[in-house]
């Protein structure tokens, strides 16, 4: 059996706690919108790209729409990416997407959710707003949800 | 109180072990677990009695639809239906509502008329309607709730004021847990020239129903959530209204006579029977029924309420947790919220502890903005459920705040 501590690691905890990056972002030349129709998490993403690099980054969760999963996942992802040049981004995308699906573990402080893989039900929660920025970098104005995106 | 020891040896699912603790299962406002008595029907019947209905020359098929028939009378029976023509067998509420909107809405609503919901109703009573306003260019209206969560009745006595043609509205809540005055809601309905149709989801497994005394038109039931298998339901109606809407489904068993170009229909309740119906279902649900009746349906309501109060009282000790609904006039459903810890990783927490309860907007999503809130935890009780369960339920909330840090 998995503890719960191994999902609900310091690092989570205190991401949902405290998010980083959890602004809007005026600057803003790329947004998405992120829906988890299935428990109602919602994130709305903020990038500004300058040229190939993500110049700075923000998120919002519309008040109590996120649970500490998706919430942790998306601000440890905007520190992750931030200043990093687009396809680092989604390198880092696909490690993280790979680390849920069962593979090794993502690099850095994003291993930290290597226990979410013992919790299928929350997997979607995490991937949230990864999936919002791929939406963001790819430009598609389309909101993106947990139930159209096939590979969540 | 239910003799709960008795009735869990009825339930093998209950058996399983979670964790390795008991499954605590506080979820039956999604889907009730089911009696070996019912399972056992559904074996019986494909061991013994499978055919096809209405149809067979022989005495299987004789058998086959004399269970099927006979699960109508028991559904009529059980919630004082005007006559077993009355019953329809459907795969549940939701499809008994589209029932209602697709036959009787689309020959009666049309462009500038009024079509009346509520702010609590499950999206199953919503969104069939709102089709049908959209095809017909007609008006949904949807009724505000109070603060403590039960349909204004100011507002009601509004939204009729439109002389809508027809009103909607849940007998009991499956995110507030409120009991609705029915009777008088269909009343007042009634006097604005409305027909009336209740989602009756969350009461027929909680409550002592009685479509006569609630003098509604239509009564929509599910079998999954009381002990009976998924895919079990019925439409209650009128049987005058039922003569005269139009068919819904068209096929076989619904016909009378069909004729290269157009068809004539079969009597109610086969007129809105088309295709091969779901029999072990429908056989299945008798035996669910027979279950409930042996306990006493004011039993089975008065042990919900006393579980739901003692849970309202056991959670509200903890600093932080807000309960939702009104304070009285409740079913067996909890909904709660636990200072900013979300409800979806309240449930995942729970879980560890085999503590089953649901997370989410309970496909209410107009109830949750007016509520404020993104989603709720909700805990709701069944004839199996006891003291015990709310222990650990209360047991694995505060085990959730000393994780996530709510101060206590």
């Amino acid at each position: 059996m998995t503890d719960l501590t191994e999902l609900y690691q310091q690092v989570i905890l205190d991401h949902n706690r405290n998010p980083r990056n959890f602004k809007r972002l005026d600057s803003a030349n790329r947004k998405a919108e992120g829906n988890n129709p299935l428990c109602g998490d919602r994130i709305h993403l903020y990038v500004q790209l300058d040229g190939d690099t993500i110049g700075d980054i923000g998120f919002q969760m519309p008040q109590g729409s996120g649970c500490a999963i998706s919430k942790a996942s998306a601000s440890l992802m905007t520190e992750a990416v931030k200043g990093k040049p687009v396809g680092e981004a989604e390198t880092m995308f696909q490690a993280f997407r790979d680390m849920l699906a069962g593979g090794t573990n993502a690099p850095g402080k994003l291993a930290a959710f290597s226990g979410v893989r013992a919790f299928p039900s929350r997997i979607k929660c995490a991937n949230l707003g990864w999936h919002a920025l791929h939406a963001a970098l790819q430009n598609s104005g389309d909101p993106v949800t947990t139930e159209s995106a096939r590979d969540f | 109180m239910l003799d709960t020891a008795k009735i869990r040896a009825d339930f093998p699912i209950l058996e399983r072990q979670e964790n390795g603790r008991r499954l605590v299962y506080l979820d039956n406002a999604a889907t009730s677990q089911k009696p070996r008595k019912v399972i056992d029907a559904l074996v019986h019947y494909y061991h013994f009695h499978n055919a096809n209905v209405h149809r067979g020359a022989y005495a299987l098929a004789v058998e086959a639809t004399d269970a099927y028939e006979a699960a109508r009378t028991a559904v009529a029976r059980f919630v004082n239906a005007w006559a077993r023509e009355g019953v329809v067998f459907t795969r549940g509420t939701t499809e008994s509502i589209n029932l209602v909107a697709g036959s009787w809405g689309r020959a009666n609503v049309g462009r500038g008329d009024t079509v009346v919901v509520t702010a609590m109703d499950h999206h199953s009573n919503i969104v069939p309607w709102q089709i049908l306003c959209q095809e017909k260019g007609a008006t949904l209206r949807m009724v505000e709730i109070t603060k403590d969560g039960r349909i204004d009745l100011i507002d009601y006595a509004r939204a009729l004021e439109t002389k809508p043609k027809l009103v909607a509205f849940p007998y009991v809540s499956n995110s507030l847990g409120t009991v609705n005055p029915a009777a008088q809601l269909s009343k007042l309905a009634h006097a604005a020239g409305a027909v009336t149709v209740v989602d009756g989801a969350q009461s027929s497994p909680h409550l002592r129903v009685d479509v006569q005394a609630l003098d509604c038109d239509f009564y929509a039931l599910s079998g999954h959530k009381m002990l009976a298998p998924m895919g079990s339901g019925a439409l209650i109606a009128r049987p005058a209204l039922l003569e005269e809407m139009p068919p819904y489904h068209g096929g076989g068993e619904m016909i009378e006579r069909v004729w290269d170009d157009r068809s004539s229909w079969n009597r109610i309740p086969h007129k809105f029977e088309g295709g091969t119906p779901n029999v072990e279902a429908a056989v299945g649900l008798a035996a669910a029924i027979s279950y409930l009746e042996t306990l006493g349906m004011e039993n089975v309501a008065a042990h919900e309420q006393q579980l739901a109060q003692t849970a309202i009282e056991r959670l509200s000790e903890i600093e932080g947790v807000n309960v939702y609904g009104p304070r009285d006039h409740r079913a067996g459903v909890v909904p709660f919220t636990y200072g900013d810890v979300h409800p979806h990783d309240l449930a995942t927490i729970l879980d560890r502890d085999g503590v089953c309860i649901r997370a989410g907007h309970h496909c209410t999503q107009p109830l949750m903005r007016r509520l404020g809130v993104a989603a709720t935890a909700r805990a709701s009780f069944y004839i199996y459920n006891d003291v015990d369960d709310i222990d650990a339920l209360v047991t694995a909330v505060r085990k959730a705040g000393e994780l996530f840090g709510v101060p206590a």
